[in-house]
């Protein structure tokens, strides 16, 4: 399944690639009919991208799937890794824009204080394009783009499963929530797009919900606590795969089978959770993608032909039960 | 009757147990059940006091080294760190080994991590009793840096370990009682007993009031205090190997994050002075149950997550200004004005009557 995606992926890939370069044999002309829109070839095209860090896994394969897509398109990829500081990445862009690049993709570390340096790009005409995190800027016509997941889709896509499952239930279903580190925008989003979705059910009921900080240590402990607070409990929605790989430890320790007698949806996809998935032990896994460099590229080659982009443009994210997950399980990349 | 009474609100440890006491009271208010203990299908102890006593002992092992770094007028804040580096390195080299589930693999990888865990706390020692360097600063270094050797053994990733012994140390039960239970036990005993049975205690106190007096008077200042940051960042490390084992992964980023500012809470709850000098290890015992159970109460009694930090903070303020000697003297002045009050009113009504 996941293995096809790719592959069509590639395959479209490969075929914009030879349409570009069959314009680019013919020159000139194209490039003043498209209203100034610089429509260079692809291999003299430079972007710069300046990263957050490498503070966790998703992040390293963010990173990785990055270069590998700018290697395949064959765009010049200027990288940069700002160690989760935001003044290092302030200092890359403006590196980036005395280069003279001809884009620039960048995370933001944090969403104030870009406005100066992105007023710089520009004035300079260099296009700047947002992944995976925004910029609370007021001034919309500072970056082309914002591409990167809808955490509130992804909370939803949750609820909406859990509603599916219970759609016959003729008593109460009693959910616990794992949350994400409190204030961090996923934390605040998935909540809500999970309690949007079971809404319209009056039998599912969120009993408890706190928070694990997004790590494993953090579900087990909070997971302990309600096995022994709460009478009865049927569902927990974790907010990312770790706690729910924390809470999986506490149910078994209590004497109870998780995925049977506490059924487990997660958000992210990573590689242990995916794991836990197939063997039964989590139900359901929302998927929370860091492999948006196809899309990136995709983004640049349209720019550069003139085309207009989204202002918005969402990740593209799936959803695993335990079957998908076998099948998508041997080449799961982080 | 009212001298014992007396005696017990002036005792030290008084008010923090007091605090414990009211905590565990609110739990058993929210969840009728909370002190039931009961044994499960396998023979194991279950129940909400056994989650705190096994949560709880990390911190404890750890703040029992800091009780000790801290009676020499030290500090140490790179034991969040050294539990990181010593999760990630047994982690590394479970996972690297073809046996991950024989018995010889797992200790090797336990005795490498703790050696290695040894060898930061006396370079900890050298900064500080070596080259006088102040221990905020020294311990600072190895703070900073120790997350990032983690992250360079993990490469940046969450290893999962699956290795039946391993697990064990974290989740496993002896007799029915939680290993890191018992190894928090056997841990508070032995540092109790070497530290108060012999005169060393003693040392580690005369160190802490006057350095240069201690010096003159012939204790070895300096090989004390190499040898308190070496059993701190020894004991540091047994706590990241039973936090890694309980989450059966190594994660450099998260494993014993702020564990060092719940350690020195729990030694400043229990009583110790940070300015060094007399230490008491029974309440560094009662100031880390109480860190513990306040956690514990956080989930059990469902204070929303935006309310925590502030929760956790009233009840630490709470403990601190009960303790606080100034705070003692107004309530006696306070009480003593009452009874005045309370005499002279007396009085004046007997006059009033006359």
């Amino acid at each position: 399944m996941r293995k096809t995606i790719v592959a069509f992926a590639a395959s479209a890939l490969m075929l914009a690639l030879t349409a570009c370069s069959g314009g680019a044999a013919t020159p000139a002309a194209t490039g003043g009919a498209s209203g100034g829109a610089p429509n260079k070839a692809l291999d003299k095209l430079v972007v710069g991208f300046a990263q957050v860090g490498a503070e966790s896994g998703w992040r390293t394969a963010n990173t990785k799937d990055i270069q590998d897509s700018f290697k395949t398109a064959g765009i010049q990829l200027k990288f940069s890794d700002a160690q989760q500081k935001q003044e290092n990445q302030i200092k890359a862009i403006r590196s980036y824009i005395q280069q003279g690049v001809d884009y620039i993709a960048f995370s933001p570390v944090v969403q104030t204080g870009w406005d100066a340096v992105l007023n710089e790009a520009k004035a300079a005409g260099i296009p700047v394009i947002l992944t995976d995190r925004a910029v609370d800027s007021q001034d919309k016509t500072l970056y082309k783009t914002f591409l990167g997941s809808d955490f509130v889709a992804e909370g939803k896509k949750a609820g909406d499963w859990v509603t599916a499952q219970y759609k016959d239930a003729t008593s109460t279903v009693n959910i616990v929530q794992l949350e994400g580190t409190t204030g961090s925008a996923p934390a605040i989003d998935r909540s809500s797009g999970f309690a949007d979705a079971i809404k319209g059910n009056p039998n599912l009921k969120v009993v408890a919900s706190q928070t694990g900080d997004f790590t494993r240590a953090g579900g087990k402990q909070v997971m302990e606590a309600f096995l022994k607070s709460q009478p009865k409990i049927d569902m927990v929605f974790a907010q990312n795969d770790d706690m729910g790989l924390g809470a999986i430890e506490a149910i078994e320790a209590a004497g109870k089978v998780p995925g049977k007698d506490i059924k487990i949806v997660t958000v992210d996809a990573v590689k242990d959770g995916m794991q836990a998935l197939s063997d039964g032990k989590i139900n359901f896994i929302v998927e929370c993608s860091p492999l948006l460099g196809n899309q990136l590229i995709d983004v640049v080659k349209k720019l550069n032909a003139g085309t207009p982009v989204e202002q918005r443009i969402v990740t593209e994210e799936t959803t695993f039960t335990a079957e998908q997950a076998k099948a998508a399980l041997p080449n799961r990349k982080y | 009757m009212k001298n014992v009474l007396n005696r017990a609100v002036g005792h030290r440890l008084f008010w923090p147990l007091v605090m414990l006491a009211a905590l565990l009271l609110i739990n058993v208010i929210a969840v009728p059940g909370f002190l039931s203990i009961t044994v499960n299908s396998e023979g194991h102890l279950f129940g909400s006091i056994i989650d705190i006593l096994r949560n709880g002992a990390p911190t404890l092992i750890i703040a029992v080294g800091m009780t000790l770094v801290i009676a020499t007028r030290g500090i140490d804040l790179s034991v969040g760190s050294v539990c990181a580096i010593a999760g990630a390195v047994a982690s590394s080299m479970i996972l690297a080994s073809p046996t991950p589930n024989n018995v010889g693999t797992v200790t090797g990888a336990l005795l490498t991590a703790l050696v290695l865990s040894l060898g930061l706390g006396l370079a900890n020692g050298l900064l500080v009793a070596g080259l006088g360097i102040q221990p905020i600063i020294s311990t600072l270094i190895l703070m900073t840096a120790g997350r990032g050797i983690a992250m360079l053994i993990t490469e940046g990733q969450i290893i999962t370990v699956n290795s039946v012994p391993f697990a064990f140390l974290g989740s496993g039960f002896i007799l029915g009682v939680p290993v890191a239970t018992v190894a928090g036990v056997l841990i508070f005993a032995l540092a109790a007993l070497l530290t108060r049975r012999t005169a060393m205690g003693l040392l580690i106190e005369a160190v802490g009031i006057n350095p240069e007096a201690s010096r003159q008077a012939g204790v070895r200042a300096r090989g004390l205090k190499f040898s308190v940051y070496a059993l701190c960042a020894l004991l540091a490390g047994i706590a990241g190997l039973i936090l890694t084992s309980n989450q059966t992964a190594a994660d450099a980023n998260n494993t014993g994050l702020f564990i060092e500012l719940d350690a020195i809470l729990a030694v400043v709850i229990g009583g110790t002075s940070l300015a060094g000098g007399r230490y008491s290890l029974a309440g560094t015992l009662v100031g880390a149950l109480i860190i513990q159970t306040l956690v514990t109460t956080v989930y059990t009694v469902g204070i929303p997550p935006i309310a925590t930090m502030v929760f956790k903070a009233a009840v630490v303020t709470a403990v601190c200004l009960l303790q606080s000697p100034t705070t003692a003297a107004a309530l006696e002045r306070w009480r003593s004005r009452l009874a005045t009050r309370h005499l002279q009113g007396v009085a004046a009504k007997a006059g009033a009557a006359r």
